[in-house]
């Protein structure tokens, strides 16, 4: 089966793989993640707050947001992010933001809803009866959910938030759809330049096998621990 | 700076020749449902035999279940996309990867898309099974092996039955899931909601209509759906029996 492969073809291209595509895949996760998480967090808040308004507007978004395919989602901030920061900086004509940027904002936005999920399952997780005596003690709001709650609740979530961090690390390949070259395109832009389809997208599956199965049987690992301590 | 809206765009007619955009997004609609309604007998199919088989007592066999699991969990759907068109083909022998790839479109691009979705959602239904099997009080397999029922008669009269009825809603969000990952298709050409709203914002510049009509489509779907399984969640419902919905759960 393995007869007529140029597996020459994976080693010239290693350099380009890892320090240009990878490269890219990792940093937008990174980004991704910890922007997710912050904005997710926010939204967890709004969505548990007693403002009804704030409460239907952070859900509103976080349905939207899951009922809609990922792909379509690229889509729609790659044409309107360049709108928004135009109107934003009140500039005549839409502002070229970028793809990386532009990526970056969208999984930021689009992974937001699920941490928001998980948070609002992680601040529920904490009896209520902590966060009434933060403010017996005279904390406000803020310090109560800084201090108290949500210390707590991310412990708790650890394990969650990674998982959803590994599946947000898949997802990223999805932005080959903007032609960027992250690990995915770049194996992509190799194999069509070669004619070398086979080897190139095989050789991308496993790395990303390796790298997902790793991060999910260290979350694993790590979800034991945790629940041991507790 | 201003965008010249132009919502009667959808009236007018698609270069193609197929009609109005409206018809052209809902033909769109179609194959996004054609191809999330094939994939889902495959992943229901697949879904339920390797779940289940992850339960039996067999070491190894359970074995072979997870490395299933673990082996399309962890590659990315759009990977697979590509495997399943373009790497697939190639390594069958000759003369069927040449059949193949002579299927005339849409269909070399749909097969290979529900193969995909097919079994890359298996994977999530065998967790849902596998799951649904060990929320059942273990004295039920056990009182079916004792009035003398065998181990797959167990599975198929008592277990089984009790399961896919306590896993109902997990198995609703997995049939919108399918729907939503059918749009990375239009990867490997198959022109279903998403790729036709891109297609239509390419022919008439109208971007943000385009794609406000998509997703309005998907958000109408998803509310059928989710309405139309509530009421079959609501009779199928076994007394006693909480689905862990509630448990947080990663997921996209």
């Amino acid at each position: 089966m393995f007869t007529g492969f140029d597996f020459d073809v994976i080693e010239r291209s290693l350099p380009y793989l890892f320090k240009e595509g990878m490269a890219f895949t990792v940093t937008l996760t990174a980004m991704a993640m910890a922007g997710g998480v912050i904005f997710g967090t926010l939204l967890a808040m709004m969505r548990l707050s007693s403002h009804t308004a704030l409460a239907l507007a952070a859900g509103g978004y976080v349905n939207l947001m899951r009922s809609v395919p990922l792909v379509l989602v690229i889509f729609w901030f790659y044409f309107l992010v360049p709108w928004i920061g135009g109107w934003l900086i009140g500039a005549k004509q839409p502002i070229g933001v970028g793809a990386f940027w532009s990526s970056v904002i969208t999984f930021t936005m689009f992974e937001a809803a699920y941490y928001c999920e998980i948070m609002r399952a992680g601040i529920q997780s904490i009896p209520s009866g902590q966060a009434s005596a933060g403010y017996a003690l005279g904390l406000d709001y803020w310090q109560t959910m800084a201090r108290i709650v949500l210390p707590q609740a991310f412990r708790n979530m650890i394990p969650v938030l990674l998982t959803q961090t590994v599946i947000l690390f898949q997802d990223t390949s999805l932005v080959y759809v903007l032609s960027i070259s992250d690990f995915l395109g770049a194996a992509s832009k190799v194999a069509n330049r070669d004619g070398r389809l086979v080897e190139m997208y095989l050789f991308a599956a496993l790395v990303y096998f390796i790298v997902s199965f790793a991060a999910s049987a260290y979350v694993r690992r790590l979800q034991t621990r945790l629940a041991v301590i507790r | 700076m201003n965008y010249n809206w132009n919502w009667r765009i959808f009236f007018d007619a698609e270069p193609g020749g197929s009609g109005i955009y409206l018809q052209y997004l809902f033909a769109g609609l179609a194959w996004t449902l054609a191809a999330a309604l094939c994939a889902w007998v495959i992943a229901l199919a697949v879904g339920a035999v390797v779940g289940t088989l992850r339960t039996t007592p067999l070491k190894w066999v359970a074995r072979l279940g997870d490395a299933y699991v673990e082996l399309f969990r962890n590659v990315p759907l759009l990977v697979q996309m590509f495997l399943w068109y373009f790497v697939l083909p190639e390594l069958l022998p000759a003369t069927l990867g040449d059949a193949i790839k002579q299927m005339p479109p849409p269909w070399g691009s749909f097969v290979p898309a529900v193969l995909c979705l097919g079994i890359y959602t298996s994977v999530r239904i065998a967790e849902q099974v596998r799951a649904g099997i060990q929320s059942l009080p273990r004295g039920q397999g056990w009182a079916g092996l004792a009035l003398g029922l065998t181990l797959p008669q167990t599975y198929r009269h008592v277990i089984l039955p009790m399961t896919f009825r306590i896993i109902l809603p997990p198995l609703t969000s997995e049939f919108m899931n399918i729907i939503k990952n059918s749009s990375v298709a239009l990867t490997i050409g198959l022109m279903e909601l998403t790729a036709r709203a891109r297609a239509m914002q390419e022919f008439s510049f109208q971007v943000f209509e385009a794609f406000t009509a998509a997703t309005i489509i998907y958000l109408f779907t998803n509310l059928i759906i989710v309405l139309s399984m509530r009421a079959v969640e609501k009779k199928v419902r076994v007394p006693g029996f909480i689905a862990a919905a509630s448990a947080p759960q990663a997921g996209h």
